[in-house]
């Protein structure tokens, strides 16, 4: 098993697939804490990121995981740790520090039901806000949401490359029933990887956060190249020098934050069907989309016109999506989600007057069943 | 004029003219000591690493003129430990305040000298969270007056020594900054050790706490370390009564340990060779 990709097809756990997304991805350095229903990416990591040269640390706990995960990769590993929403309540900090210190880095959340120590072994989309939303002030962060341990595999690889290309924390926002599920896995022969960019100039003419081109992503030599990084967590100038100045926190913060949010539009994936001739459309991420998508074709099936619409990407969120369907004026947009009705907000933002958003919440536990969802299609339609 | 030795290894362009401390602050002397150390150990400036956290203490990695880490506040040791897994060639040198080594970042020392991790951790013990003004820490000793302990602290402090020892530190050390010439050898020891070094800096905040527990200046503070210091070898013989307010120092731990990621990698090596067999 010493080989990177695994490739062929296998019969996989979502938790397993996101680890062979992992070091197909070049994953070289993991540090976790046990906790459900993340679990068995340490599990399964303990062994085989030794198989290709790579380390496994059992973290003390959440934050001591993931200080040693951004450690790694300041020093040029790529880098990642797995938990759930206690979990990432206790990273927050760190969260805020690979931002400001612009550290790719990769953060699976395996979604479990909450708040609190909440029900551990089910599921929930309950912390779509804190990985946004979690840590002080203002940043931007990626994060996508798979609907199978395909997806587990293939948005793995795909957050190891947004990571590094944009320098920023990058989320699997997985729940429960897609890290336990087992399904079949086909992992291809090659895969397609990004590395950070690195410095074009001598050190003696590097200025650490300067930006080279268009993008405002600065290239990020490691510890040890003869660069002397100057790493901090206060805000700083382009040579790294700590500052309390306006201009200077403008500056970076505005960097920090467009540099995701101005290439929303190259980071969206979506999925979608039917959207033509749809009157209504049923938007979902995440393990709900399954259902959702069943939910259509039976409509389809009945004759309706329904439409459908997956979220991958839900950070940064894609107005312009939204916007587009909106723009159509469909007599409704459906939104099931698995927690009281937060990413409905976003749409709503976005959809405005221009038609009815209908929020269809479930507090976590249990998923929302086809028939649920194809039930309030009827209603709707109706 | 002499320019200053350690000016070579300085970063001019940092808040404060030219560093930010108090005057008669001990943290740029211990700078200068862990400078010391690294010229006379002749190390690459380019293969070393200044790591530190939020504090006083924590801004000594921002003046030096290499790589530096300045880290969350507490966490320097977890942050290190990622760094030094990935790169065993750079020796990674962590400053920390007494505040975030025994406070905040408790479980981050015990867990770093747990797993015997090949780092230096210094420990600049000024009795109190000096950055924020003031405040007790966990090695605050008992009556103390700190400005969250205005009528005279009632909890006990750590011996960070004794906590890093049965921790598991494969070196550990206490000095003050009187201690100049022993306290530089300690750290250049700790370089070399292959594991957690652990070296407490007993350090002077006459801002804060002398001036509050009318011990007086830096100088005056300086005396109090000397007047008040026993080493190690002579305090054993010592009645326990007499060691009350003293600061026992020495070198307590010099130990051979497998280091954590020596041994890490010996998996790698131990999967290959089953992987070959197979
Ligand atoms: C999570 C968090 N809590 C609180 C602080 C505020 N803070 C900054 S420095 C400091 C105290 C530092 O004391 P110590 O570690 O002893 O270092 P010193 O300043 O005395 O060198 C505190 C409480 C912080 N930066 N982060
Ligand atoms: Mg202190």
């Amino acid at each position: 098993m010493n080989k990177r990709i695994l490739s062929g097809t296998h019969l996989f756990q979502g938790d397993e697939a996101c680890v062979e997304g992992a070091i197909a991805a070049g994953c070289n350095l993991f540090a976790g804490y046990p906790i459900t229903p993340a679990t068995e990416i340490s599990e399964r990591l303990s062994w085989r990121l030794f198989d290709v040269g790579g380390i496994f640390v059992q973290g003390a706990d959440e934050l001591d995981s993931l200080t040693i995960v951004i450690g790694a990769a300041c020093a040029g590993w790529k880098s990642m740790t797995a938990t759930s929403g206690n979990g990432i309540c206790l990273m927050q900090e760190c969260i805020g520090y690979a931002a400001i210190t612009e550290t790719p880095c990769i953060i699976v959340d395996v979604q479990r039901a909450g708040p609190g120590t909440g029900a551990a072994t089910k599921t929930m989309q309950g912390d779509v806000y804190q990985v946004r939303y979690g840590s002080n002030a203002d940043y931007s962060i990626i994060a996508l949401a798979p609907e199978s341990p395909q997806e587990m595999f293939d948005l793995t690889v795909e957050a190891f490359n947004l990571s590094e290309t944009y320098r920023v924390p990058t989320f699997i926002l997985a729940d429960e029933i897609v890290g336990h599920m087992r399904e079949k896995v086909v992992i291809p022969e090659k895969v397609k990887i990004i590395q950070r960019k690195r410095a074009k100039f001598p050190p003696q003419e590097f200025l650490p956060f300067k930006v080279e081109s268009d993008t405002d992503v600065p290239p990020m030599p490691a510890f040890g190249e003869g660069y002397r990084m100057p790493v901090s967590g206060l805000t700083h100038t382009e040579t790294g020098s700590p500052s309390t100045d306006y201009e200077v926190q403008k500056r970076m913060v505005s960097r920090l934050w467009n540099k995701v949010e101005k290439n929303v539009e190259k980071i969206t994936k979506i999925e979608s069907a039917y959207l033509e001739d749809a009157q209504v459309i049923v938007l979902a991420y995440g393990s709900v989309a399954r259902s959702a998508k069943s939910a259509v074709l039976e409509a389809r099936r009945q004759g309706l016109k329904i439409g459908y619409l997956r979220l991958i990407t839900i950070w940064p969120f894609p107005d312009k999506v939204i916007e587009n369907i909106a723009k159509r004026k469909p007599k409704a947009i459906i939104f099931p989600e698995m927690n009281m009705g937060k990413m409905v907000r976003e749409v709503k933002r976005v959809a405005g007057e221009r038609t009815k958003v209908i929020s269809f919440p479930k507090p976590g536990v249990e998923l929302h069943k086809p028939k649920e969802i194809y039930n309030l299609i009827r209603r709707v339609t109706n | 004029m002499k320019k200053h030795p350690a000016l070579k290894y300085f970063r001019f362009d940092r808040p404060g003219n030219p560093h930010l401390w108090c005057p008669g602050c001990g943290i740029p002397q211990i700078w200068y000591y862990t400078i010391k150390a690294i010229e006379e150990l002749k190390l690459d400036i380019d293969k070393i690493l200044w790591v530190g956290g939020s504090g006083c203490t924590g801004r000594m990695c921002t003046y030096w003129i290499g790589d530096y880490f300045h880290t969350l506040h507490g966490r320097p040791l977890g942050f290190a430990t990622g760094v030094k897994l990935a790169n065993p060639e750079l020796t990674v040198i962590c400053h920390m305040g007494d505040g975030e080594v025994a406070g905040i970042g408790g479980n981050h020392l015990i867990q770093t000298a747990r797993r015997n991790v090949d780092l230096t951790a210094i420990v600049v013990n000024n009795f109190n969270y000096g950055m924020t003004g003031g405040q007790f820490s966990p090695t605050t000793p008992r009556g103390a007056f700190t400005m969250t302990s205005q009528l005279g602290h009632i909890e006990y402090p750590f011996d960070l020594c004794k906590l890093a020892a049965t921790c598991g530190a494969t070196y550990v050390a206490r000095w003050t900054t009187f201690h100049s010439r022993a306290l530089i050898n300690s750290i250049k020891k700790g370089i070399q050790k292959k594991g957690l070094s652990f070296i407490e800096v007993i350090s002077q905040c006459p801002t804060q706490y002398g001036r509050r527990n009318k011990i007086g200046n830096g100088m005056q503070m300086m005396k109090w370390f000397k007047r008040s210091s026993i080493r190690k070898e002579k305090a054993e013989k010592t009645p326990k009564e007499e060691l009350k307010d003293k600061f026992i120092v020495g070198e307590f731990v010099d130990i051979e340990k497998a280091e954590f990621g020596a041994s890490l990698r010996g998996l790698i090596k131990k999967r290959r060779k089953e992987s070959v067999k197979n």
